[in-house]
Parts: structure tokens; sequence; C-alpha cells
């Protein structure tokens, strides 16, 4: 059972389509990234996904069932725009709302310090929301996210204001969650995150999918034929390669379609070079979304 | 608990402990009592006037030579104008009038003062009344002199169609309740649905929005949000009642033969609360449409004027209810949703509503407090996460057809 199937999900404001003939699934225990440049339907994707918008068309089920009032228990969600009382305190705020999601009071003051103590905020339990600051404001609200213990994780823009500590920990307190079988979907802008945590990727644009599947399949695809090779010696003109670019240490080959990587390595030996590094050149996924996006767009 | 009780009672606690909650609940009674105790106070403060203060006339009809004490005022009878006008810029009295020779037929006296003032005081004019009075009725009793003072006090009673003596009696004290309690209702349904516009359009801004609908249905959201600060509205009316009755009590030894006669019935209070209850909700569900569809609160309270305006308006035709309480007029009153529960209040005070009227106004409310609920809901859905701009007039119509 996937935690998450959407089929043909479309939502239209007026003649404009913001989200496209959507079609994906999520597993459990699997960090899912949606990406996509700004606008092109991510958060209305995720509020469909949350029944905050209803899609004109399509299918969406969570769990294997269609979502209801309840079923949204089983769900944590940390929209892009936050927000909390500011009045209420931390252990207040988090209570709360975890009762809104059906945990009694007394599960969730006892989940709510051990999660406060993870995260070492324990002290600041009885402040007031707005004495905190952004960065920690972010923590609170990741709490009020996993406090009912979801099975489907929403994360949309988790790391956006955070500094490196924080980003730090809410990168292992995700994976935690990952590990403990949970589904988690994450929307971010930070491809080098989604490279680093994601099991899959989904790249939507103008409301379309572009891109689905797991990065490992998906990168050797991008492969544009080159090559990066740290070496001593002088390189000169070698068959096959139309192009050398310098980066710091190592130098990326471009070949021709006619060369492999294995004829390269063949022809550097032959030239008395010697080669420290021979690495087939992979593409980042942040290279692969301005390549993608861009041709989009064109 | 249900989620939508657990909203209510979120939204409850938060309101109550709202400082300008609390000022306001408290401000009715502890002015109310401040007033009362200066009324009690002021006159104990006052001292009265112990010394003799002199008025001078001319008598140039013949009659007027007795009574010429009234109280703290002494008349002084001058033979002509010009020893009275001396008498006054020597200042020997404080003014004099002249009975001209035809008084009996004009009724007419002229008086003369050293004061720029409006008109003569309440003390001089009464003792000028009483003195003449008490002349021209020369050679008649003390009774019937005092009873011409004051010749009338009217008592009138109710009679029911049947004859017994109505318990609903009108009269100006019977006017009272219901017209203070239509003020307090007014009031209460105005900060009871201010609050949710507040709390909405602050939720919104604050993105606390997205969380709530995350958890919860927008119905139940709503919900919620509209009984949470309904209780707390009915809240503040209690706390009014009760003050209120504590006051009364306190103040009957200065106003007992009003309070006397105010007169609660069970009908009024059931029915006073019934329109609190579909009052409050007609005008909550509205607001809270306005919320969803207000980028900010300033625009909000703008646009929420355009529906707290006519609640009021049977204030203004407060005149007509009294004079013809069954007039067509105020019978639609009476079936306008936004209107009903304050002509009603005022209504109940003056005649007996025909229940048929009753019902078929409790019945519109009920309705149209449910179709504003539907259209809210929608509004709810649409615009509750729209940030930054207010929709159009067609953007609106287009969203209750298309959610």
């Amino acid at each position: 059972m996937f935690s998450v199937e959407v089929q043909h999900i479309l939502k239209a404001y007026g003649n404009r389509a913001v989200v496209n003939d959507l079609s994906f699934n999520v597993n459990q225990g699997e960090i899912f990234g949606l990406i996509g440049p700004n606008g092109a339907g991510k958060t209305t994707t995720i509020r469909m996904m949350m029944d905050i918008i209803k899609p004109d068309s399509g299918d969406i089920k969570i769990m294997g069932e269609k979502l209801t009032t309840s079923s949204k228990n089983e769900i944590g969600y940390l929209p892009e725009e936050r927000g909390l009382y500011k009045k209420l305190s931390v252990i207040d705020s988090i209570i709360y709302f975890a009762s809104l999601k059906g945990v009694d009071v007394q599960t969730s003051r006892e989940r709510a310090e051990k999660l406060l103590k993870r995260a070492e905020m324990l002290p600041h339990k009885n402040k007031k929301i707005e004495e905190l600051s952004r960065g920690m404001g972010q923590i609170i609200q990741l709490i009020v996210t996993i406090i009912h213990d979801p099975r489907l994780i929403i994360l949309d823009e988790p790391f956006a204001g955070l500094d490196p500590v924080n980003t730090q920990l809410l990168k292992e307190i995700i994976t935690e969650l990952r590990n403990q079988g949970k589904a988690i979907i994450m929307s971010t802008h930070r491809m080098n995150d989604i490279e680093e945590l994601s099991d899959r990727i989904l790249m939507i644009d103008k409301g379309r999918m572009v891109l689905y599947g797991d990065l490992t399949s998906i990168k050797p695809k991008y492969r544009n034929n080159s090559v990066l090779v740290e070496y001593e010696g002088e390189l000169g003109d070698i068959d096959g390669v139309t192009e050398k670019r310098v980066h710091n240490k190592a130098t990326e080959l471009m070949l021709d379609a006619k060369t492999t990587p294995q004829m390269l390595l063949g022809s550097l030996v032959r030239k008395g070079i010697a080669v420290n590094r021979f690495e087939l050149s992979t593409p980042s996924l942040n290279e692969i979304f301005i390549k993608v996006v861009g041709e989009e767009h064109e | 608990m249900s989620k939508t009780l657990l909203l209510a009672k979120h939204e409850f606690l938060i309101t109550t402990r709202r400082r300008a909650f609390i000022i306001l609940t408290l401000a009715f009674p502890i002015l109310a009592l401040l007033g009362l105790l200066a009324a009690q106070a002021i006159p104990g403060m006052i001292k009265p006037a112990v010394e003799i203060e002199k008025i001078g006339y001319v008598d140039e009809v013949g009659i007027f030579n007795e009574n010429i004490s009234q109280g703290t005022i002494r008349l002084v009878s001058f033979g002509t104008e010009a020893e009275a006008k001396k008498a006054l810029l020597d200042k020997d009295i404080k003014e004099y009038f002249i009975i001209a020779p035809d008084y009996i037929s004009t009724g007419l006296i002229q008086r003369y003062t050293l004061k720029n003032e409006v008109e003569p005081g309440g003390a001089t004019q009464t003792a000028i009344r009483n003195f003449l009075l008490g002349n021209l009725l020369k050679g008649n009793s003390t009774d019937i002199i005092e009873r011409a003072k004051t010749p009338v006090n009217i008592s009138s009673t109710t009679l029911t169609s049947t004859g017994e003596v109505a318990p609903q009696q009108g009269g100006f004290a019977a006017l009272i309740l219901p017209y203070v309690f239509s003020i307090l209702l007014m009031m209460s349904i105005f900060f009871s649905s201010g609050y949710l516009l507040q709390g909405l359009v602050e939720e919104k801004e604050s993105r606390v929005m997205e969380i709530l609908l995350s958890s919860v249905s927008p119905q139940q959201l709503l919900a919620g949000k509209v009984i949470g600060l309904g209780a707390a509205g009915l809240a503040q009316i209690i706390v009014w009642l009760i003050s209120a009755n504590f006051l009364m009590r306190m103040a009957s030894s200065n106003f007992g033969s009003i309070i006397g006669v105010l007169n609660v019935t069970p009908e009024f209070l059931i029915l006073g609360i019934i329109y609190f209850i579909l009052g409050y909700l007609f005008l909550a569900i509205i607001m809270a449409g306005v919320g969803s569809i207000s980028p900010t609160a300033r625009e909000g309270q703008q646009m929420s004027a355009l529906f707290t305006i006519p609640v009021v308006i049977p204030i203004y035709f407060m005149a007509l209810i009294m004079a013809h309480p069954e007039n067509i007029v105020v019978r639609i009153l009476t079936f306008i949703p936004i209107t009903a529960p304050i002509t009603v209040m005022v209504r109940l005070g003056l005649s007996e509503i025909p229940i048929w009227e009753l019902a078929v106004s409790i019945l519109i409310l009920i309705l149209s407090i449910t179709g504003c609920f539907v259209m809210a809901t929608k509004l709810f859905r649409t615009y509750l996460l729209m940030y930054g701009k207010r929709p159009n007039l067609n953007e609106i119509i287009r969203s209750f057809r298309n959610t």
C-alpha cells in the first residue's frame, strides 16, 4: 500500500490550470522530494493532498483511503507559511495543536517534553511564542507537525530561515522519522538538501510532471558524456575530447558521441599521463533542475 | 471532545482572557455602580441654600398679596416699577416681575433680572407659579390648592382580551428593560462578532489558518469559532444581567418607583436568549465570511460596517415602534433577519407580538443562518489561504459556484 496515491489531479483557477493531470505515489519509509520552480503548483498539490483545496478532478488517497477529517490525524503538515499563536506558551501551543489531532493532554505533554529535549529547547517550554527567535519558532512548528506521531509527514520548505545548526538538527530528525518507517514528502528549493535526503523525487513545472523517480536512475539520463580527471603531466590534444573545463584541482573533459570513458582512459595511459582520479561526471540535481526547467521555459 | 468543541473551547478561553473583553465586561457594572453611588452621595453633598432670596413684584391687578413665602424665596411687593428697579440695582432683590392689568386674560408677566440667562431657574419658576396660583385660588382649602398644582397622576392598567390584568404592563418603566436589554444585546452581538472577525483576520495574518485547516475541516473551524465566541458573548450578557439585578436592588431606595414596576416575564427572557443566539449566529457567520476575504484587520473592519449598520436600524425607528408597534414597517423589520433581534426586543416591551410573527421571524433567521453558513464555508475554503489580495464581487460569486 502506498502512503499517498495521486491520480490525474487537476486544479484550475479560471482558465489557468495550476496543477494539470498530475499522478504520483509515495511509499512508506521514504523521503520524497517535491521540487519545481516558483509557481509550479507544489503548494497547491500539497493543499489538495491535505483536503484544504478540492481538486477539480482526479483522485487522492492517503494510506489507501480518501482523506477524511479524522484521517487528517495520520498526517503531519508543516506549511510554507509558518504560524503559531504568538501569545500562547510553547507547551500550550504544542498541546493545543496535538489535541486537534486527537492526542490527549497527558500524552502530548510527555511527547512535547521529549521532543523539546531532543531539540535542546526544553528550558523554553513556558515562553510565549512571540519571545522565541525565528529559528526556534521553526523548530516548535516542526514539533507541532510531528507531535501526534503521524504516518505521513509533509514538509513545505522546511529549511527556510534556519541557521546551519538548526538545519542539521532538522535533517537528523527527518532521517530518524524516515528510519521509523514514516513517509515524508519534502518540498524545497534547496536542491542539495533534496539530493542529500530524498529517495525519490517529483519535479513539476507549470503544474505538470517533468521528472519522476529515484535519483540514481534519473541522474545517468542527464549525464553529458564527460569525465572528471586529476592528473600529472601535460594533456595536450586528445582524440575524442571536444572541450576541457578546469574546476579547482580536477579537469572536466567533454567527450564526443563516439568516444567512451574507457577509450579516453586508454588514450591518457598511452600518453603517459599519471591519472590520480578518473570519475564519470554526474550532473547535480541543481544542474538537472536548471536544464529541465530551462528547456520547459524555452 | 470533538474537534469543533476543542476549537470552541480555545476561542472561548482566548477571548475571555483578552484585556479588551475583560475591561468591557466589567466596565458596565462598575460604571453603573459608580453612577449609583454618585446619585446617592451628591444630594448629601449639595447643601440646601439657607439664605432667603427676595424676588420683587409689582401687582397692577391688585389681588396678589398672599402666599409671599415660597420655600427659600420670599416675594416682596413694590408699589411702582421704579421702586422695584431701584431695589434690583441696589441688590436688595435678585429680580422682579410685573403682573400687568390684563394678566387674567393673557397670563403674561414681565420679568426683569441682571443676569443673562436662557430661562429662569427651576426654583424661581416654581415659586412664581405657586405664588400666582395660591392667590388666584384664594378662598379654597389648602388641599384643593395643592391638587391644583399637580392636578393629575395617571396610572394605567392593561387588560387582556378576557378582562384579566395583563402580565405585561405598558408605560415608560416597562419600556426601560427591553430598551436596555436590546442595547446590551446589540452591543454583545457586535463585540462577539467583532472578535470573530478580528480573530479570523489575525489568524490569517499570522498564518495559523493553514495549520488549523490541516487538522479540521472548514465547517468545523467555522462552527468552533462561532460557538466559542458566542459562548463568550453570552457569558458577557450573563455578567451584565446578574450585576444589573444586583444594582437594581441597590438602587431601589433611590428609584424605587420606577424599578418597582419593572417586570421581566419568562417569555421576555426566553425570547431574549433565542434572539441573542440567532442574531449573534447570523452576524457572526457573516463576519466570518467577511474575515475570510479580508487581507487585513483594517479592511475587515471597514467591510464589516456594511453589515453592522443595518443591525441598528430599529433604533432609528424607535419612535415609530413605540407609537405604533404593529405598524407594517415595524412588522417588516421583525422579519428581516438582520433587524429582527432588536426590533423584537423593543416590541416585546410595548405590546404582545402575535405568535405567527415570532414563528416566521425565527424561521427566516434560521434559514438565513443556514444559507450564510454554507456560503461562509465556501468562502473559507477558497479565500482563507489567499493572502494580500481581496477578491472582487465576480470572483466571490464564481467561488460560490465552483466550490
